[in-house]
């Protein structure tokens, strides 16, 4: 996983709630047994004119011009500020992977849904939880500015804006921890594997029961 | 102290508490299928690891699968891309020797159908799969919820979860439900009323008199769509009518281990006086048929509605959305429900596609016909097994008399990654879970409702209230 310190980046805007994962990445793209390769995809119903397909070559498709992200203000983009419930619906990792097969290595929104937010930090982009009214506010500043950057300092959990201002936000300990340095989680468990033995033994003398034969 | 459910699910899968707050919990069981695992095999061999408990693991193909004539398994697939996923599912399981129901074996189905079929959801256990409806488990008092890929990877290496605790909600049902009124009527209702974000951070307890009521099937209904008000999991307490439905199933324990599993499952409900964070309740008797509108589950309302106006919504969040959903579906502020006309109706998905789904679709259009202006009426069966019951019931021949076309068990078009689809602009009485944007094809407009109103509907080709309607 790569690691997240710092982030200045271009901001684009996704004003609308309840963005759901099946917006992000659209099903047909899920048959591809892959975890790369998504970002052309991203947003794939709302970014293009017509119906996609796995296979097609994406750079001959017709564009939606007044999809946001289409537009060229927003070349090279790396932060998208989005609103309340952002992600909800599949499970679908796809979601980030597209995402940060796009360039996006953060978000900035009020909520997100559970699963969703919990797989963006398995792939090295920050979720940003700020209130409501900041949002809205990150939203005006947005449209009145064309270039609109903001940074983020994980260490010290802030968002700065362009006229200075220090913008607090909350993060998992663990999280931020495997975040700032790249690690993959399924190792830091792994040295815990006695606790788990341990925990399953016990299990296995009480609830017997859970521990059915079932192979193939 | 007084635990609820959840609070004692926690504490018995707890392997290790961290200081920073978060958790190694143990899992009992995880299914998979061919969409979110792949990657997940990949990654684990990349790494040199093996599964750690293969028992654990359950699999099926599901959403791929062509619900037509498929005698040849895997290579009816016409599509390759679809193809290979299911190939490289088979591949994944054979080499580790994981059980897996393949696509000609009569136990295929839905991930979240066979497993409770089969004996493998039990009481009391952890349950993930990487799918986000895995909270139906929850109707047997099993924490289980959906994850990613990664945690898919995690849970085969490790076979546990790193995990903070949620909260606690209760969702209180009391009362008796109106004639014609089903289990899914009372989720689309609970979710229009707290959101699809209501529940975000909250493990739901689904109680009161109205929920014991209800069959395993209508409980597995109303948790499956937990995840649509935002809560990973959802959750309803053991009683009799769980120890009925388990007893007897292929996986479930027998003679002696039967016995002290059930005296342990009994206490697999929240005790008196426990404390829930937030505690919802809506009256039984003031839920009527419901039918989704827009392009999220919340936009739900009683059929006997009329479509609001963005216009007087106070919440500008809220307006924005409900304007992009009248121009998606092609709407007009005031329009009535039973008003909306349809082109197919779909009959399935893992949250209305078991045996008692099928029947009540039967009774209403017993010696009807589907209406003329319908193009396709499907019925997709959850399993192998549920269809052969139907089979046996004669309900496949009450559904064909009346016009639809009965299929093979499968996702379908609860997401329309085989052939089954709407086309562009198409409107679709659907008793999925999902109304997203093209979520059942490409342009296509869902409207989610219980399996009497979809078949009402199918006969009628509009929405229809099916309390006064026969
Ligand atoms: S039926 Fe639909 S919601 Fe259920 S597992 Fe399949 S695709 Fe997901």
């Amino acid at each position: 996983m790569k690691k997240f310190k710092n982030l200045k980046g271009l901001v684009a805007p996704m004003d609308q709630s309840n963005v759901d994962t099946d917006q992000i990445i659209p099903k047909q793209f899920l048959k591809s047994i892959k975890r790369s390769g998504f970002g052309p995809n991203l947003f794939d119903a709302w970014r293009y004119l017509d119906e996609g397909e796995p296979g097609m070559d994406n750079s001959t498709r017709p564009l939606n011009p007044d999809f946001v992200l289409n537009k060229a203000e927003f070349k090279g983009v790396s932060i998208l500020l989005a609103r309340r419930n952002f992600g909800c619906g599949s499970s679908r990792e796809h979601a980030p992977w597209a995402l940060e097969d796009f360039g996006f290595r953060a978000l900035i929104a009020p909520s997100y849904a559970d699963i969703f937010y919990n797989n963006c930090f398995k792939n090295g982009i920050l979720p940003v939880i700020l209130d409501e009214n900041i949002v809205d506010r990150l939203f005006s500043e947005q449209s009145q500015t064309v270039g609109y950057s903001l940074e983020i300092d994980l260490e010290n959990q802030i968002v700065k804006t362009p006229a200075g201002e220090q913008l607090p936000f909350e993060v998992d300990e663990f999280r931020k921890h495997c975040l700032l340095n790249g690690l993959d989680d399924i190792g830091l468990t792994l040295q815990d594997e006695s606790a788990i033995k341990e925990y399953e033994q016990q299990r296995i003398k009480e609830k017997s029961w859970l521990f059915t034969e079932m192979k193939a | 102290m007084a635990q609820t459910l959840y609070d004692k699910l926690w504490q018995d899968h707890l392997v290790q508490e961290r200081e920073d707050g978060s958790a190694l919990i143990y899992i009992d069981r995880h299914i998979i299928h061919e969409v979110t695992s792949p990657q997940a095999f990949e990654g684990l061999r990349m790494a040199g690891r093996k599964p750690w408990r293969i028992s654990a693991n359950i699999a099926t193909p599901d959403h791929n699968v062509p619900t037509t004539e498929r005698s040849a398994g895997v290579d009816s697939i016409v599509d390759p891309v679809s193809r290979l996923q299911v190939q490289t599912l088979d591949q994944n399981c054979d080499d580790f020797g994981i059980l897996e129901f393949k696509m000609n074996d009569p136990r295929q189905g839905i991930v979240h159908v066979i497993s409770p079929e089969q004996g493998t959801t039990l009481p009391g256990m952890t349950i993930v799969c990487g799918d986000s409806h895995t909270s139906t488990h929850g109707a047997f008092a099993a924490l289980a919820q959906g994850i990613g890929t990664s945690e898919v990877e995690h849970v085969l290496a490790t076979q546990c979860l790193i995990q903070r605790k949620m909260k606690n909600m209760q969702i209180r049902i009391e009362g008796t439900l109106q004639k014609g009124v089903s289990a899914k009527d009372i989720v689309l209702a609970i979710i229009g009323k707290i959101g699809t974000a209501g529940g975000t951070g909250f493990a739901i307890e689904f109680a009161g008199s109205a929920i014991r009521e209800l069959s395993m099937e209508g409980r597995m209904t109303i948790c499956n769509m937990a995840i649509e008000a935002g809560a990973r999991t959802g959750l309803v307490a053991v009683d009799d009518t769980t120890i009925n439905y388990v007893k007897g199933r292929p996986f479930a324990p027998t003679g002696e281990l039967w016995e002290q599993a059930e005296s342990n499952w009994r206490q697999l409900v929240s005790d008196e006086g426990a404390f829930f964070d937030e505690i919802v309740e809506i009256p039984a008797e003031s839920i009527a048929p419901q039918v989704s509108w827009g392009v999220s589950p919340e936009m739900v309302l009683p059929v006997d509605a009329q479509l609001p106006d963005p216009a007087q919504q106070s919440d500008s969040v809220v307006a924005e959305g409900y304007k992009r959903a009248m121009e998606y579906m092609d709407f007009k502020p005031g329009m009535k429900i039973t008003d909306i006309q349809l082109d197919r109706v779909f009959i399935g998905s893992c949250t209305n596609s078991r045996i008692e789904d099928l029947r009540a679709a039967a009774t209403v259009v017993r010696g009807k016909q589907v209406n003329k202006t319908i193009k396709q009426a499907l019925i997709v069966p959850g399993s192998g097994l549920v269809k052969k019951q139907a089979e046996q019931e004669g309900l496949d021949q009450i559904f064909m008399d009346a016009g639809f076309e009965w299929r093979n068990p499968g996702c379908s078009m609860c997401l329309a990654m085989n052939a089954d689809r709407l086309g562009e602009g198409e409107h679709c009485a659907s008793t999925s879970n999902r109304n997203f944007e093209g979520r059942q094809g490409h342009g296509g407009r869902t409207h989610l409702v219980g399996p009497e109103m979809a078949a009402a509907a199918a006969i009628e080709g509009h929405f229809v209230d099916v309390r006064d309607w026969s």
